[in-house]
Parts: structure tokens; sequence; C-alpha cells
């Protein structure tokens, strides 16, 4: 049995406290009107700074003729709604840098549990030692779920302007929203949330449930159940997934679509997933809680890291070059904005989630030396935070972004609820799976 | 000096295992091992050095890499940037989306041609080579160690059949 030791306990809630003051602070300091906005860009260009970047089709203010008041006039409109746009990208920003880091540690115990639930299906001999590692690492999703949902309603009821289709002003005067509001529109969008954030929990549930039983079972009947569940959560996870993404991330840029976009949000939370579990195991053996560990068990969950990371890019890279390379306008926004606004994010992302992994988990040896993979996982899991900061901040704030107190407490919250959700639910069962068919094999596994 | 060698032949690949170990124990140096296919773990007896075709692979693929990227940085920014299809010929990173399935494939191919005629000539294979087998049962369902003798004849037939060898021979090598 794995006991949680009191100094990471303490950590966790260091972390959570530090979070809450941070994520407090961030939406004491946003702007609570247009005024104070006004001021900070009049200070802002006195300075000569330009701090926001608009991404607005430059009009030739030349070629009408204007007289000096007409054209004062028009200025001044068009300061003051410059103001409206930033003072409405500042009121998002806590609220953005929240739901990434809520919707990043969702998705990564989602994707453990994805990888649970194929490790099961598969029958794979090599990984029954580490089921309840996965299982403390998806103790996290119902409490990331009601957070999550939460937060959703909150939307729903206005606090925010995240998704700006939910606003019945926007929608009346926006063509392309108010077409595709069949689909946009909050109670069916809620429903939605509801069914996948229940269906995922309910397999969470019932396999953690089965896989306990089938330890004190004298038959297999148990350990069939979960297959039987593995296999139906599998396909529900794969529509699921695919309709989530739309819903969360990709409605909060609701002009564009991308058809692969499912998948990329998959592969990311999925190889975050992954890198979770290697994380705790190497924590968890480095400990001596896991004596059926051995370097092999670790080796494998590297080459998985490997794979998906290179999956990862594979998709990102698809995503990006058939739209670059098309460069029909109304997709290529998404990118522009990207590229010209959030250019070190966006590369850098590439860097950390592709270029680092592909040059240091190609080596063998390397996959089994303890402070290459922490390092490589702590890189990983950072770039795939900042894949979603990608994905969700520049529609929410666009120019305005910087990654500043309210991110971090927001991640340092999270990490710090994470860390303690996991750890608590390892205590509750033994590290080691008794009667699973393929413990024996998984035991002496080695590659 | 006699070029005498003993081939102490066996029928299962379990047998083959204790009998290299045995072998090395006794500081008999093993020439050779001839098998019908993959004995797990038989390199690892045997004490052979790990392979180093792989990062043969991964020298090669960043040729691949490098030709890729000269081939089209030459071509087509350098030689004649024409306009094609409104595509930015100007610097090779304004381009590069288009290029990165040319640079993947040509890394991949020099990879994998490379390697494997690494393979082939470090193993000494090619067509007309001629076959190199000791005993024809080999290919099919026996194992060969093939151990040279020096002036201890007696002494290693009696060490190999106790080792659990089907049959021991001692055979003068040219």
């Amino acid at each position: 049995m794995y006991t949680f030791s009191s100094k990471l306990k303490t950590f966790s809630f260091i972390l959570m406290a530090i979070g809450l003051l941070g994520i407090g602070y961030g939406f004491l300091t946003a702007p609570k009107d247009i005024q104070e906005v006004e001021k900070t860009l009049a200070a802002q260009s006195k300075e000569g700074h330009v701090a926001h970047y608009e991404l607005t089709t430059p009009v030739d203010h030349h070629s009408e003729v204007l007289t000096k008041e007409q054209a004062e006039v028009k200025e001044q409109a068009e300061k003051k709604e410059h103001a409206e746009h930033v003072f409405h990208q500042l009121q998002n920003k806590p609220w953005s840098a929240f739901y990434v880091a809520c919707i990043f540690f969702m998705l990564l115990s989602l994707g453990t549990l994805v990888f649970y639930g194929i490790q099961q299906v598969a029958q794979a001999g090599w990984s029954p030692v580490l089921f309840r590692v996965m299982q403390g690492i998806t103790a996290y999703l119902p409490v990331g779920s009601v957070i999550f949902f939460i937060f959703l309603i909150l939307c729903g009821l206005h606090f925010n302007h995240l998704f700006i289709w939910l606003d019945p002003e926007v929608v009346a005067h926006d063509k392309i929203i108010a077409n595709k509001s069949g689909y946009l529109n909050f109670p069916f969008w809620i429903v939605r949330a509801a069914i996948f954030l229940a269906g995922w929990n309910a397999y969470r549930y019932f396999s953690r449930k089965n896989c306990l039983a089938q330890d004190e079972s004298d038959d297999n009947s148990f350990y069939k159940k979960n297959f039987n569940i593995s296999a139906m959560f599998l396909v529900f996870f794969i529509v699921s997934e695919s309709i989530m993404s739309w819903d969360w991330i990709m409605s909060l840029d609701p002009h564009w679509s991308s058809t692969l976009f499912g998948w990329y949000v998959f592969a990311s939370f999925f190889v975050s997933g992954i890198t979770m579990i290697t994380v705790v195991t190497v924590y968890l053996k480095s400990k001596g809680y896991l004596e059926n560990v051995n370097t092999s068990h670790i080796h494998d969950l590297a080459k998985f890291m490997f794979g998906i990371s290179i999956f990862w890019t594979y998709l990102w890279f698809s995503q990006f070059m058939l739209i670059w390379y098309a460069n029909i306008p109304e997709e290529i926004t998404y990118f522009v904005m990207r590229i010209q606004v959030y250019n070190l994010p966006f590369f850098g992302a590439v860097v950390m989630n592709f270029l680092f992994p592909v040059l240091i988990l190609i080596n063998t040896d390397f996959k089994r030396i303890t402070w290459i993979l922490v390092m490589a996982s702590i890189v990983i899991l950072l770039g795939h935070y900042v894949d979603f900061f990608n994905m969700i901040m520049p529609g929410t704030v666009g120019g305005s972004w910087f990654i500043g107190v309210s991110e971090i407490a927001s991640v340092l919250f999270f990490l710090g609820l994470f860390i303690f959700v996991v750890f608590s639910a390892l205590t509750k069962a033994p590290l080691l799976p008794k009667r699973n068919p393929y413990i024996e094999e998984s035991k002496h596994f080695h590659y | 000096m006699s070029n005498k060698v003993i081939y102490a032949i066996y029928n299962d690949d379990d047998i083959l295992m204790d009998a290299v170990k045995k072998t090395r124990a006794a500081h008999h140096h093993i020439e050779e091992v001839f098998t019908p296919f993959p004995v797990h773990g038989l390199d690892k007896a045997m004490g052979l050095a790990p392979t180093r075709l792989a990062i043969c692979a991964f020298i090669y693929g960043l040729c691949g890499l490098s030709f890729g990227t000269f081939l089209m940085d030459f071509v087509m920014i350098q030689d004649w940037p024409q306009d094609i299809g409104g595509k930015p010929s100007f610097s090779y990173i304004d381009n590069m989306p288009a290029f990165v399935p040319i640079m993947f494939e040509e890394t991949v191919f020099f990879a994998a041609h490379l390697m494997v005629i690494t393979f082939y000539m470090r193993s000494r294979l090619w067509p007309f080579k001629e076959a190199e087998n000791p005993d024809v049962r080999t290919t099919d369902d026996h194992f060969l160690m093939e151990v040279a003798v020096n002036n201890n004849e007696e002494e290693l037939v009696s060490f190999f059949e106790g080792t659990g060898a089907v049959e021991v021979k001692v055979i003068e090598k040219h």
C-alpha cells in the first residue's frame, strides 16, 4: 500500500493556495470598466509601445478625402472601438487562463484513461503492473470534470465572453454564427458536455470497481467485464472526443473549422497522459513502491511518449500545412493570427513537443535513464500546456495574451489539486493488481 | 598448428543456450554459432558487442535530411525562383512547409536504404555469394556451435558431450 508522504501533501496544498491567490489576483486586477483600459492604452501610446497588435485589414485612410473634423471623429470612434475590444480581451484573460489549465489537466487524465482502456482491450502483457498507477491518475477525472462543467455553466450564464456564440447579441449580428446556432446553442452544448463527462466518468468508475473486485474474485469474470466495457468505452470515446474538441475548443473560433481538429486535440492530451503515467511511475518507483516495475516497463512508456509525440507533430503539421498551402482566406486567418501574434508559443510548441523529444528519446539507453526521462516529460507536459494555450487563447484574449500571474497561478492550482487527488487515490488500493490474468507476465516483462 | 574445429550440434535452443553459457564459463573460444532462427538472448550469452547499425541509420537520416533541404533550396529558391501559384520563393523558410514532405521522405529513404546496404556489407551478403553453411541441418532444426581446438581435442569432445550435444564432430578446416 502506498502512503501519501506528508511532504508531498503539504506541497500540493501550497500549490493550491498559491494558485488560488494568483487566480484571485488575476480576477481582481482585470479591468472593471472601459475607462481603465482607455487610460492604459493612452499611457502605452505615449510611451510609444504597440502592445496590442490588431488583426485588421489595412484601411487606406488617404483614399477617401475627409475633412479634418470628419477624420477626427473617425479616429475617436476607432479608438473607442479598439479600447472596447481590448477591454473584452483583458476581462477574458483570467477566465481563459483558468480554462486552459482546467481543460489541460482534465484531458490529461482522460488521456490516461484512454491509454488504460487500450491496454485492457489489447490484452497487453507488459502494463498490468501499471494499472493502479493509471487508475490513480484517472482519479482526477471526476474532480476535474465537475470543475470544468461548472465552468461551462458559468460561461452559459454570461460570467465571461470566452465563447462568443453564447452571446445572443453577437449571434444576431453574425450570419456565420447564426447559421451554426442549430449546433452551437447553450442547451444542446451543455447537454452534450454532460453526456460526455458522465460517460467517461462512468467508465472510469466501473473499470476501477471491477479491477478491485477482480482482486478478490476466484474467476476472471470481472476481468472479462472490464474488457467489454473498455471496448465500449473506446468506441464512445472516439465519437465523444471528436465532438468535445469542436464544442470546447474549436467553437472558441466559431468562424473557423478544421476536420482533423479532433484527432489533433486527442494526440495532444493522449501523449500528455502517457507522459504523466511515466512521471508518476518513476516517482513511485524512486520511493520504492513499485517493486515489479523494471526499466523495461519505463522503456515501453518512453517509447509511447516518443511515438505519440511524433504522431502529434504529424497532425499539427498536416493541419497547418494543408491550410497554409491552400491559403483560403476563411481558414488561414486562424494561423495568421497564431503566427503573427503568438509566434513564440506557436513554434515553441513544435520545438518542445517534437524536436526535443525526438532528439532525446530516440536513443534506447536514454529511455531508461530516469533523469533524462523526467526532463523530457517535463518539457513534453509544458509543451502540451502551451499547445492548449495556443488553441484557446487566440480566440478569447487575442493580442492581449501574456503568460503572467493568472496563467501560472491557474496551472499551479490545478497541479496542486491534481497531485492531491491522484496521490490520495493511490493510497486507496494496493499498487499491484492481484488476480489479473496477465499480471505474472507483466511482473517478468523485460525487453 | 592444426586448424581443427569442433562442431557441437544441438537440437534445442534452450540446451544450446546452456551450452553456450557453460562454454564461456570454461573459457573455450566460440568461433561461431549457427541457428535456423534467431535465438533470443544468444548474442548476450555469447558476449557479442551490441550492433551500431541504429547509429549508422541516424547519421544516414541526417544526410538524407540535408540532401532534401539542399535539393529543394537549390532548385526552388536559388536556381530558378519562380512564382508558382503564389507560393513565396524568396527564402527557404518562407516556403518550407511545402518542402517538408520531400525532406521527410529523403530522410527515411536515406536512413532505410543505406542502413540495409551497410548491413549487407558488414555481414558480407550479396547475390552469388557462396553459402558458408557447415551442416545443412542448421537451416532447418539443428543448432551448431563451432569451437577451435588447441591440442585439447579429447578434453573438448568430452566437454561438449557433457553439454547435451546430440553430435560432436572434429573437423579439419582449410
